[in-house]
């Protein structure tokens, strides 16, 4: 998802039998719905691995802000502008809510940003696709939104404290994201011929895109198994994207809208919708490094860091200075 | 993407929660007051210079939708914590005063609410 392909150990589950005193405890802990908070005991798998998922997640809510940035300036209309500035904020606040989160694990706010800055931590695939037109403003907020939400509202639920609690405040705000995409591409499914055009090739260009965002099967995975145990992961891939693929079919048919997959119908017998996998070819080679934006997006966010140096350091000094006058003055 | 066999995390040792490094922000754990009349309640952390930024930047980060009237800022240094393994001494000394709970006492019906 945010965090797509995180491994863990790669062990495999241990049974309560073959747990020491310590992880057994830990374990029948999380079994019974109890939370893990900063100072408890916890294996060092499950901290290293909240670390790289709720990192990734921060890193996909900071980059994420770039391919929405674009459109600031060009917004349609003031109002939009005002609204789609709101969100790319909303967007900071939830990697700060992350990052904040991850740091309770013993990691500090710069490591992270080094390594994101360094290719070593990734982010979502979605973020390294280009937003052409003012339409895939829409396409985001309903797609790549919506399949956020599918993700985030169980993480609500996640065993470890601060990370489910940032979860809480994200999911609140998250709402507000996927409704102003739709809205956006209500007005343009009923606009002009062209603007109804614009609409359709945003979804054309960001179905298959979104359906990558929850990773490939992971059902026969010893990874997933270990985090859906350790409930840092809550469903498999597949569930989170049939539910998306049900919850959004309907929305595009309302649209008039049409899903480009010639196989996407209404299955009866399974009450859910047949639907086409994505190119996991092209998913793989974006993760690499070979997607369309993902130089563009690293040297932003590089850019950013260096641009700004400046001004980290010249606030702490300035910081220092203040507190040495106070000394003296005491 | 991340294997298993190269964790970017494998050689950290545990941090304590809050030290930074002399060419960080500092980390700031922040306390909001909600409109309710309610205790201001920790709502997260965040990195600023001095107490006067860690305060604008809480505004930005922890309210933007009205959820708070007033607003606390400790750095995370300055906070100290009982320790989980402290919890049976902490706190069981008062499981056995059960006496402490109203329900304790049977008050006949008729006595009427007390």
């Amino acid at each position: 998802m945010y965090a797509q392909m995180i491994k863990s150990t790669g062990e495999g589950v241990k049974s309560l039998e073959d747990m020491d005193p310590d992880e057994r405890a830990f374990q029948e802990r999380i079994n019974a719905g109890g939370k893990i908070e900063p100072k408890d005991w916890m294996p060092e798998g499950y901290r290293k691995n909240l670390i790289r998922q709720i990192g990734q997640h921060a890193h996909s809510e900071i980059v994420g802000q770039l391919p929405e940035g674009n459109w600031i300036t060009r917004a349609p209309t003031l109002e939009r502008k005002a609204i789609l500035l709101a969100k790319v904020q909303d967007e900071a606040g939830h990697g700060l809510y992350l990052y904040c989160a991850a740091e309770t694990l013993g990691v500090t706010r710069d490591d992270l940003t080094r390594d994101l800055l360094s290719g070593k931590m990734k982010y979502s695939s979605i973020f390294n696709y280009p937003t052409l037109t003012w339409a895939d403003m829409g396409a985001v907020g309903w797609l790549v939104d919506g399949a956020a939400i599918m993700n985030q509202v169980p993480l609500q639920r996640t065993s470890y404290g601060p990370y489910a609690r940032a979860m809480v405040r994200i999911c609140k705000e998250e709402s507000f994201h996927q409704r102003q995409g739709y809205d956006i591409m209500m007005k343009m499914a009923n606009g002009t011929e062209a603007q109804r055009k614009m609409a359709q090739d945003a979804l054309n260009r960001f179905w298959y895109p979104s359906l990558m965002m929850f990773g490939p099967s992971d059902k026969e995975s010893v990874h997933s198994a270990q985090s859906m145990a350790w409930k840092i992961k809550m469903n498999t891939n597949d569930e989170l994207r049939q539910k998306f693929v049900d919850q959004t079919a309907p929305q595009a048919e309302y649209l008039g809208l049409t899903i480009p997959d010639e196989h996407l119908r209404w299955n009866e017998e399974t009450g859910h919708y047949d639907f086409s996998e994505p190119d996991w070819n092209e998913f793989f080679d974006v993760l690499r490094g070979n997607g369309p934006c993902n130089t563009e997006r690293l040297e932003a966010r590089n850019k950013a860091w260096d641009d700004g140096r400046w001004v980290r350091e010249g606030l702490l000094a300035h910081a220092a200075k203040k507190r040495a006058r106070k000394l003296a003055a005491e | 993407m991340s294997s298993p066999e190269t964790s970017p995390y494998a050689d950290t040792k545990a941090t304590e929660h809050g030290e930074t490094r002399k060419t960080e922000w500092p980390l700031w754990e922040v306390f909001i007051r909600g409109q309710h009349g309610l205790s201001h309640r920790h709502v997260g952390s965040l990195h600023a210079p001095d107490a006067e930024m860690a305060i604008k930047n809480a505004r930005d980060v922890y309210t933007r939708r009205n959820e708070g009237v007033s607003i606390w800022v400790v750095e995370a240094v300055h906070i100290a914590a009982s320790s989980p393994e402290e919890k049976g001494s902490l706190y069981e000394p008062s499981n056995d005063k059960v006496y402490r709970h109203p329900t304790f006492f049977d008050i006949p019906d008729e006595v009427g609410a007390m």
